[in-house]
């Protein structure tokens, strides 16, 4: 059923089609049957009442001079040689009753002999007795009989007023089977004619009609990896349902094409402002340091001796995120202070570019542990609540510097992120092939807009923060192959990182 | 049997009393001149139902007469009979019982030789299907096939044998009919309709050369004593030079190829002048069946 329902229309109308022809066909020669089955019975009972008219007059005279041999010759006249293959309507048995209902002939003398009770002989002619005692008529009749194949039609033989006897004509209804197969044999001709002629127009009306559903389907399939171009597009051109579908079609397909088109451009924009953002972080990171470093060499080629001079750099109002001391020794304090600007440059170099360490060992339940331990200063200092839960209890085949270092910083922002005396929640275990990094807090939530950005270095949503911790986390997790994923509401904030691994280490 | 004897003579005394004003119709055929017709009456004593036969028989007559002939056939032995009494007929063939009944108005004109001899016998027929039934008697309660009230093999010896047996033949059978010719005796016994019948010997033999089918479902029981051929008669009043011609005619037929030729159809050899005496044998069953109507009335 199911598999006629997936069958495509170009199959399906037309199979609708010859479905309908079929049911069409059957009905018509059903009725004709039934008909034919209607009108056969009357003409016999007309024909068989006509005969038993006949024949009955015919037999008075023998009957009343008790010829029994002239009678004999009346009935079987009927039955001459080859007439009875011919007429499926003709009696198979004549029997003519005498008053006492017992044989005065019949047509077949070996199976009812004259004088013999006829009802001790078949059930049917007592039945036909009884019939005749009770109809006191003297007109034909027809007795069906419940249960019998064979239909009588009775008639009383009888001379001015006297009842001689009673003519009793066996007709058998199986005699009609035969006439009814060849009707439905005719039928049946007539339907794989008409079929014949109709079937090739269904099959074409049929795929006609469905050839544009079939494209429109066909094309609407084609939308998934990419949008169609205007030329592959076979759509079916009329001002029918399906034209009216085709064309708004060709209209949605062309608005997806224009606003993939913005899509591409937006995207585009929105990478080079990351790359803008990305340069001026980084430019800024370095600036920094050197703008403080230049200073010191500047200082420290104008006053020659870098021992002997001590220089206060005049305090100036440097970036929030800057941090070289206000004020520098020269000489001595001058290398100090290069030392400690490229060390700072490094270190932002550094950062961005993020590697897996060799000397890892897999991450265990300490590992984790020693992370808890790490953050709790953090934790005392904003009188924050951490709800711990390490469900680790064996090793995990990943490296526990990375795995450390991502729930460190995790941790750090949680606990950054939260209102002096917040909550944070950390949950770390193990999935069947991942093991989870769960870490929430309460603080404010992230607005939509800078989740867009929010992985991008040097994007702090913190006035205090250098936008790497976040940045570094998310190339370490995709260094591992894992995935980080942010929920955030308000009352709600929880980064959930998921890393794939091994099957556990024994 | 006595009543129809009555009314016969009855009928004769009639016909004789109106015989001064019918007397020139009566006379028509004797003083017929060449142009009238020879009227021939035939009974079922042999297969008269061969319509081209009777046509070409009928030719062979006439050429031979000189004078056209007509055949006339009736549904019963009796119609012949009266027709021929009352001189409506110049000849007949008739059953050798009526023959002997009314000897005295008519004349023996000739007697067919059936294998060599002017005699046949009456069969005891029964359904072939029937294999247990020896005689006549053992078919008591059952239904029985005459063939005709007049007929000798087919009802006048069957009635004489069960008298000579002791036997009422009114009571004997459950149930009798006549069917007014020995052919239908053959049907009726072979369609199981009847379960015996009297037929006329020389029929059953006949219809075994020409429908095998219909001899082969009957089983002959039991042949009669031999009786003298059913044979032509002519009226009483038949011209003598017309008996004489006729005779000649009917005995040269076994010699001339025509007449040979439709003997060989009738299954005869010929004709013999014959005589009173052949039926001597009938005329005792007679006697003897009207006795018992006598004795029964």
């Amino acid at each position: 059923m199911l598999q006629l329902r997936n069958l495509s229309l170009r199959y399906k109308i037309p199979l609708r089609g010859t479905v309908l022809v079929l049911i069409t066909a059957v009905i018509v020669t059903g009725s004709l049957i039934f008909r034919e089955y209607d009108e056969l019975k009357q003409d016999l009972l007309v024909n068989a009442a006509s005969l038993g008219r006949v024949l009955a007059t015919t037999l008075v005279t023998p009957i009343a001079h008790d010829d029994a041999w002239r009678a004999y010759e009346i009935i079987s006249s009927p039955f001459q040689p080859g007439t009875r293959e011919h007429a499926p309507q003709s009696a198979e048995l004549l029997m003519i009753l005498d008053p006492d209902y017992r044989v005065y002939v019949s047509t077949r003398p070996t199976e009812f002999p004259m004088l013999t009770d006829p009802g001790s002989i078949s059930a049917d002619y007592r039945a036909v007795q009884d019939a005749i005692r009770a109809r006191k008529s003297a007109e034909p009749f027809p007795l069906e009989i419940a249960g019998s194949e064979t239909l009588y039609v009775i008639t009383p033989i009888i001379a001015d007023g006297v009842s001689l006897g009673t003519l009793v004509a066996a007709y058998s209804t199986t005699g009609f089977l035969p006439r009814f197969f060849n009707i439905a044999q005719r039928g049946a001709l007539v339907t794989l004619l008409v079929l014949a002629i109709l079937l090739p127009g269904a099959w074409y009306w049929g795929s006609h009609f469905a050839t544009p559903l079939v494209q429109l389907a066909e094309n609407m399939g084609k939308i998934g990896s990419h949008i169609p171009a205007d030329t592959e597009l076979e759509i079916y051109e009329s001002r029918d349902e399906v034209g009216q579908v085709g064309s708004a079609f060709r209209r949605m397909v062309s608005e997806l094409r224009r606003k993939e088109a913005l899509e591409q451009e937006v995207l585009l924009s929105e990478r080079l402002a990351a790359v803008g953002r990305l340069s001026a972080g980084i430019a800024h990171e370095i600036n920094n340091p050197l703008g403080g470093m230049l200073n010191a060499i500047s200082t420290f080629k104008r006053h020659g001796n870098p021992d002997a001079a001590v220089a206060l750099l005049e305090e100036r109002e440097a970036c929030g995120r800057c941090d070289l001391p206000n004020r520098l020794v020269l000489g001595g304090k001058t290398l100090s202070l290069l030392e400690r600007g490229l060390t700072q440059i490094k270190d932002t170099v550094g950062a961005l570019l993020v590697e897996a360490r060799a000397d890892s060992h897999p991450v265990s339940a300490q590992d984790i542990e020693d992370t808890r331990t790490l953050v709790q200063p953090d934790v005392h200092r904003k009188r924050a609540s951490l709800d711990w839960d390490n469900g680790l209890r064996e090793p995990v085949a990943l490296p526990s510097t990375l795995v450390r270092q991502v729930l460190l910083n995790l941790l750090l922002n949680a606990v950054q992120a939260v209102e002096p005396g917040g909550r944070v929640a950390c949950r770390v275990y193990r999935n069947s092939d991942t093991l989870v990094l769960s870490v929430g807090n309460d603080g404010a939530h992230i607005p939509p807009e800078h989740r867009q950005v929010l992985f991008e270095p040097f994007t702090s949503g913190r006035p205090d923060g250098h936008g790497l911790g976040l940045w570094v986390t998310y190339q370490i997790v995709s260094q591992l192959g894992g995935e980080i994923a942010v929920a955030s509401e308000p009352g709600d904030t929880r980064f959930t990182v998921q890393l794939p691994v091994a099957p556990p280490v024994s | 049997m006595t009543r129809r004897w009555t009314f016969s003579t009855e009928r004769r005394r009639l016909l004789a009393a109106l015989a001064g004003v019918t007397a020139s119709w009566l006379a028509r055929p004797a003083g017929a001149g060449r142009h009238e017709a020879v009227r021939v009456g035939l009974t079922p004593v042999f297969l008269d139902d061969q319509v081209a036969f009777l046509n070409t028989w009928r030719d062979y007559l006439a050429a031979r007469l000189e004078r056209p002939v007509v055949f006339v056939q009736k549904g019963s032995y009796r119609e012949i009979v009266d027709l021929l009494r009352q001189e409506g007929l110049d000849f007949a063939w008739l059953c050798g019982y009526p023959y002997v009944r009314h000897r005295a108005q008519m004349r023996l004109l000739a007697v067919p030789l059936y294998r060599g001899a002017p005699r046949y016998q009456s069969y005891l027929i029964v359904p072939a299907s029937d294999t247990r039934t020896r005689s006549l008697l053992d078919l008591r309660g059952r239904i029985f096939a005459y063939s005709d009230p007049d007929s000798n093999s087919g009802y006048l010896y069957p009635q004489f044998s069960l008298l000579q047996a002791g036997e009422n033949p009114a009571r004997f059978f459950a149930r009798s009919f006549f069917t007014w010719g020995h052919r239908k005796v053959v049907e009726a016994v072979a369609s199981g309709l009847a379960q015996g019948g009297a037929v006329d010997g020389y029929i059953w033999e006949t219809l075994r050369l020409l429908h095998p089918q219909l001899a082969a479902a009957t089983r002959i029981v039991d042949r009669s004593p031999e009786f003298g051929f059913p044979p032509f008669v002519a009226r009483a009043g038949i011209p003598k030079r017309d008996f004489e011609l006729a005779q000649q005619v009917l005995l040269g037929m076994a010699n001339d190829p025509g007449g040979a030729g439709l003997l060989q159809r009738l299954n005869l050899d010929g004709f013999t002048q014959g005589d009173t005496a052949m039926f001597e044998s009938v005329a005792k069953m007679m006697r003897v069946l009207d006795a018992s109507h006598v004795a029964a009335s």
